[in-house]
């Protein structure tokens, strides 16, 4: 452990090679996490089937790759895909559930987690896949650090997607319905939105997110059928460190946890990277416990 | 015959069928056994889970703590725990009967005890969240353990650890193991039944049903959560000790914390009897293991599928499950009393809109 961290300070291109594969995958576990707080802040419902949706956006991706069909192409597929089917379970599951107790929804998404994580073994087997992008791969500093074209093209294409969304948000008329039922939905109600239909619109719209998001994961990194619940922890790490409806925190959040999560990898191995993503779950939850202790306190 | 000798005969039947069953049945005294660890979890998930409103989503992970701990005792009273788990399956390391139960004794006692030890430390992190932050944290705390676990060498990796051989018969041996997975069940349920029947009963309700306002009538909500998590602990402890040396080998994933079999068969299995009753656990405990024991084999592959579509089925459809529906269809003979006719008129309308 020691030796590797002595190893980064004599090799500072090594820093560079992990912020920027940092960067590369935190920007799409912040577009992933969007999506959780938008269901959360709007409808607080807390999938836990997040990381799986992701997968399953994967995975379309992977499919239509095998068939000749780039995997860049097959990142709107996915979208729209995965916005029906995120759709069909909002109609099935989700509205059922909406108004119910809070650990109601994290058990039928974990339980749909499940159902999802298993079809995607049954259908494709438990090996880990990549989309391959044929894409060249740069090397800088006398190929010290690499960067493949593909993961910066992901980095462009999260950054437009995320622009879309917000843009979509503030100005469409559906984008302020949401917003509107999400502040309050009896008065959104009797100002006339449906406000079912919005709830169906915005799960859907994040399984399209989460769907865009497991694509670019396909192309820059692996998917395998249970990784899903490392994406879910990993968005419940962002969103509750930056809090609902916090967009720049969210960014910084996701960025933060994609550097964390490679620089943890690379100092005390690949076995703890996965113990790095709950560890830091643990260790936000904590630190908000304190901060809400104290506000009790000042409310006494 | 009244109520109570009902209840008696009721009481004293099922302890004879526990006690007769391994031998009527001999064929099946593995599937029974896991039937009583079973029933332990859903009771000892119920103390929090039903009776305080605290869903936890990583009790297996005294389970998996209480296992790892009577390993090393077991191992660590007579050899090098370091040396042992590097030479496994190399060496062959001879225990002697004596040395085999002596460890096994202090082991399940080490293993309760540090389980308590590690519930107040826990409860100490996570008694602070609410309601699906708490079940998240846990779940992540448990997660973490697991990881944990599976990267530290002195207990063998990821690897794992096989443990100490039965000094004895097969016959002899499940019997044993079996003895000692039915004692702790009767002994959690027998416990559980005093405690809710007094004033732990009452406070745990009573943080459940409004946590502030129990808080400001005098009752220290932290005090009360800590003690029903320890409690849950102690058992699971001893029923992982127990657990670990039945199945004779353990790592860290699959069988120490197994998170999404066993951590979630519990909350399953107190759903689909009834969270929050005494009873509803131990119902649901043996409907789901009878279930998944007679369907398991004839899914090939979909079983994990099915569990899946069972969670969300009982989640969205049937959440008050079997004890809570009885209730609602027989209050009476819960010792529920309804006030008046006029309550039962307006639940017939409700029900007719």
């Amino acid at each position: 452990m020691l030796d590797n961290i002595s190893l980064l300070i004599q090799a500072p291109l090594l820093n560079i090679q992990l912020l920027l594969d940092g960067l590369f995958i935190g920007a799409i576990f912040a577009l992933a996490a969007y999506g959780l707080a938008l269901v959360w802040g709007v409808m607080n419902v807390k999938n836990l089937a997040q990381g799986d949706f992701v997968m399953m956006g994967g995975y379309i991706a992977w499919l239509l790759s095998t068939y000749g069909i780039h995997p860049i192409f097959g990142l709107p597929v996915a979208m729209v895909i995965m916005f029906g089917f995120g759709w069909l379970i909002y109609i099935t599951i989700i509205c059922r559930i909406i108004n119910r107790d809070l650990f109601t929804s994290l058990l039928a998404t974990f339980g749909l987690a499940l159902v999802i994580a298993q079809l995607l073994n049954l259908a494709f087997g438990p090996e880990v896949r990549v989309a391959i992008s044929g894409f060249a791969i740069n090397s800088f500093f006398d190929g010290m650090v690499t960067v493949a074209n593909i993961k910066f093209i992901g980095l462009v294409l999260a950054a437009i997607l995320a622009a879309m969304v917000i843009s979509f948000m503030k100005l469409s008329r559906m984008g302020q319905a949401i917003r509107a039922t999400a502040q309050d939905p009896r008065a959104a109600k009797v100002m006339g939105i449906d406000t079912e239909r919005i709830y169906a619109f915005t799960f859907a719209l994040n399984a399209a997110i989460c769907g865009a998001a497991g694509a670019l994961i396909s192309m820059i990194w692996v998917i395998q059928p249970f990784f899903g619940i490392a994406y879910s922890i990993r968005s419940f790490v962002i969103v509750t460190a930056a809090g609902l409806g916090n967009l720049p925190g969210v960014i910084i959040a996701g960025l933060g946890l994609g550097g964390a999560e490679l620089y943890a990898g690379f100092v005390f191995g690949a076995e703890l990277q996965q113990f790095t993503v709950v560890g830091l779950l643990v260790v936000v939850l904590v630190v908000r416990q304190i901060q809400q202790r104290k506000h009790r306190q000042a409310v006494q | 015959m009244s109520l109570s000798q009902q209840k008696f005969l009721l009481y004293a039947g099922l302890l004879l069928a526990g006690i007769l069953a391994p031998f009527v049945f001999p064929n099946f005294t593995f599937q029974i056994t896991v039937l009583w660890v079973m029933i332990l979890f859903a009771l000892t998930w119920d103390i929090l889970g039903g009776q305080m409103g605290y869903n936890s989503l990583g009790n297996i992970f005294f389970f998996g703590a209480g296992m790892y701990v009577c390993a090393i005792v077991q191992i660590g009273l007579y050899y090098d725990v370091a040396q042992y788990t590097v030479s496994s399956g190399a060496v062959k390391v001879e225990f002697t009967p004596e040395q085999y139960f002596t460890g096994l004794f202090l082991g399940i006692i080490a293993a309760a005890l540090s389980s308590v030890v590690f519930a107040i430390i826990f409860g100490w992190v996570v008694f602070g969240l609410r309601g699906p932050y708490f079940a998240i944290g846990t779940l992540g705390f448990t997660l973490a353990a697991g990881e944990l676990v599976g990267a530290w060498e002195y207990v063998g990796g990821g690897g794992g650890i096989a443990l100490p051989i039965f000094p004895g018969e097969p016959d002899d041996r499940a019997l044993f193991f079996y003895t000692l997975s039915f004692i702790p069940a009767i002994c959690t349920f027998a416990f559980l039944r005093w405690l809710y029947s007094g004033r732990f009963g009452l406070a745990a309700n009573a943080i459940r049903d409004d946590e502030e306002k129990a808080e400001g009538m005098g009752i220290h909500t932290m005090r009360y959560k800590t003690t029903g998590w320890a409690i849950a602990a102690f058992f699971l402890g001893i029923s992982g000790a127990v657990f670990g040396n039945m199945i004779g080998f353990i790592e860290p994933l699959e069988v120490a914390f197994p998170t999404v079999t066993f951590g979630i068969f519990m909350v399953i299995m107190c759903l689909l009897g009834g969270k929050g009753t005494l009873w509803g656990p131990v119902v649901g405990a043996t409907l789901f293991h009878a279930f998944k024991e007679v369907t398991w084999t004839y899914l090939l592959g979909w079983q994990w599928v099915a569990l899946g579509a069972l969670i969300i089925i009982l989640v969205v459809f049937f959440q008050q499950g079997i004890m809570g529906w009885a209730q609602d269809k027989w209050p009476e003979r819960f010792g529920i009393i309804v006030e008046g006719a006029d309550t039962a008129d307006a639940a017939d309308q409700k029900a007719a809109q």
